[in-house]
């Protein structure tokens, strides 16, 4: 039986460009995926693409595409990413003109757009259930809102002959069911194979999570060689079937466990993943190791695609001040509590409008509350929300002062303010959300 | 016994919603912990960090469970004031919860 290899080259915006290359040049790959756009970055780029009308594609693609296009180009290797972000042309238009740049054969790009749906969703004034409240109550504080979409428009580009497909907001595990459908030529009905393609994309879209990544707790579970992971690719048989494996050398290690442990990242009910093309079903998914690194999944399946497309809405909710500062030595704890006291009653007393304000002490009680034990040092953490930038600065500001007006000893005063880009999420009927396809040649 | 003992765990976020597997590294533990880490448990466990329901989703055949707790991350990633606004670490907390061995 037939089988296509598909590569993850990167699980995240920031992640690391070697082993995409590493894949490129020794993977013998049909597909290489990079997924990198997550749920408020797409509202960030819409805010760089006001700004500038040729940018708001991902900030790194060009050190991306320079590193992995000449291994790819010369191996065959067709790439697709979610990197065009809020500007998916210009993306393309990038592609081309580095792909020229490198001296490479003319290549094909394609630009999926139509997942920015504002207009559409503002027309039916869409249900946000974070606020719940129709979008309109939001106001001029709507930055963006962008539909989950599907791998149809994948397909397009790749039977078109594209050899570089790049999207903005796309449901990450369609990023590979959308190679794996063009290749096999799965019927749009074909809900099972539809299901365990999403599984495979399911599995691969995190890159290095499922190769050892995010999995080491020596001794419980080492992972050998995490400075050089090596990412993951997937064989997949026409029938569905799927085993993952990574490229010998590489560190790292794929074991049932790591393939468990990303099965289950963030899925809520197994039995019902909703995806734009499929609802896939992993509760009776069987995993098993078939030789070192090499294991073998399968029993997935998948029902018709649900009628609506999630669409994530981001918009403009005031701003988060915070201020950090550290105590070290017997009674760390009480001068650090002492600090955010100070710090609390400051804000109250110069009347600064934030609400509501956290205080945590970063090594006792930061991350699940207190629960015991006692710290040689300890980092004291204000943090609050506010309505203008100057409001949330005044948190790092009372805490800077502490080293003149605080407790003993306080050291390595941070301070930050950010504008919080929320994301809030609505439906929207399919057919209100047309693909389309773009293509841009680049000239050798 | 620590669950860290028998399982391993990895969560993610959805919004407000945290999930957070447990795997037995050995099928065998699989109905001990099916009898103990039941989802009421798991939400006493985690007070005062989780404010709405805990469901446990069975996956027998990988010897595991998959815990989706609501309103877990402070109002979601964008607006949490947490130190780990995605709610990362709620795995390692959950590895801390005692079952009789």
């Amino acid at each position: 039986m037939r089988t296509v290899r598909i590569g993850a080259g990167a699980g995240f915006s920031g992640d690391r460009i070697e082993p995409a290359v590493e894949l490129a040049e020794r993977g013998e790959l049909d597909y290489l995926v990079f997924e990198c756009l997550a749920e408020r970055t797409i509202a960030l780029a819409q805010q760089a693409r006001r700004a500038d009308p040729d940018k708001g594609y991902d900030p790194l693609l060009d050190r991306r595409m320079r590193a992995v296009l000449p291994a790819a180009a010369r191996n065959g290797v067709s790439i697709v990413t979610n990197m065009g972000a809020a500007n998916p042309l210009a993306a393309a238009r990038r592609i081309a003109a580095i792909a020229a740049e490198l001296g490479l054969p003319s290549l094909k790009i394609a630009a999926v757009v139509g997942d920015d749906v504002l207009a559409a969703l503002m027309a039916v004034d869409a249900e946000i259930a974070e606020i719940g409240a129709p979008l309109s109550r939001l106001g001029t504080r709507v930055v963006s809102a962008n539909a989950y979409l599907g791998a149809d428009a994948i397909v397009t580009a790749l039977r078109a002959g594209a050899n570089v497909v790049v999207t903005g907001r796309t449901a990450d595990p369609a990023l590979f069911l959308g190679p794996l459908i063009h290749a096999f030529g799965w019927r749009q009905d074909d809900w099972a194979r539809l299901g365990a393609g999403a599984l495979a994309g399911h599995l691969l879209e995190c890159a290095g999570q499922i190769s050892g990544g995010y999995f080491a707790d020596p001794p419980l579970k080492s992972v050998a060689g995490l400075a050089r992971l090596g990412f993951p690719l997937a064989e997949v048989d026409e029938a569905g079937g799927l085993v993952v494996t990574k490229l010998a050398g590489s560190g790292g290690a794929i074991t049932a466990a790591t393939c468990k442990e990303q099965l289950l990242y963030e899925i809520h009910d197994p039995a019902a993943y909703l995806q734009p093309d499929v609802i896939a079903d992993f509760s009776a998914v069987v995993i098993e190791e078939i030789a070192p690194d090499r294991v073998r999944v399968s029993g997935a399946t998948g029902r018709a695609r649900p009628p609506t497309l999630k669409v994530s809405v981001g918009y403009l909710d005031g701003w988060i001040g915070e201020g950090q500062i550290s105590y070290a030595g017997t009674g760390a704890e009480a001068r650090g509590r002492l600090a955010l006291d100070i710090v609390a009653e400051r804000l109250a007393l110069t009347g600064a409008a934030i609400s509501p304000l956290r205080c945590d002490l970063i090594g006792v009680d930061a991350l699940h509350g207190a629960r015991g034990g006692s710290a040689y040092e300890v980092r004291a953490r204000a943090v609050g929300c506010a309505g203008s930038a100057i409001e949330a600065a005044r948190i790092g500001e009372e805490v800077e002062a502490l080293y003149t007006n605080g407790p003993a000893g306080g050291g390595g005063v941070m301070k930050s303010v950010r504008e919080v880009v929320a994301v809030g999420s609505a439906y929207l009927r399919r057919e209100l959300a047309p693909a389309e396809v773009q293509f841009v040649e680049s000239d050798r | 016994m620590k669950l860290r003992e028998i399982a391993h765990s990895r969560s993610g976020d959805k919004g407000d919603i945290s999930n957070i597997s447990l795997i037995a590294y050995d099928a065998k533990d699989y109905a001990r912990l099916r009898e103990h880490a039941t989802a009421a448990r798991v939400k006493r466990h985690f007070a005062g960090i989780v404010a709405g329901e805990v469901l446990r989703y069975e996956m027998p055949t990988i010897a595991a469970f998959n815990f989706v707790a609501r309103a877990a991350l402070g109002g979601g990633v964008t607006r949490s004031l947490a130190l780990d606004a995605h709610g990362k670490s709620l795995s390692s907390l959950l590895l801390e919860m005692e079952i009789d061995g």
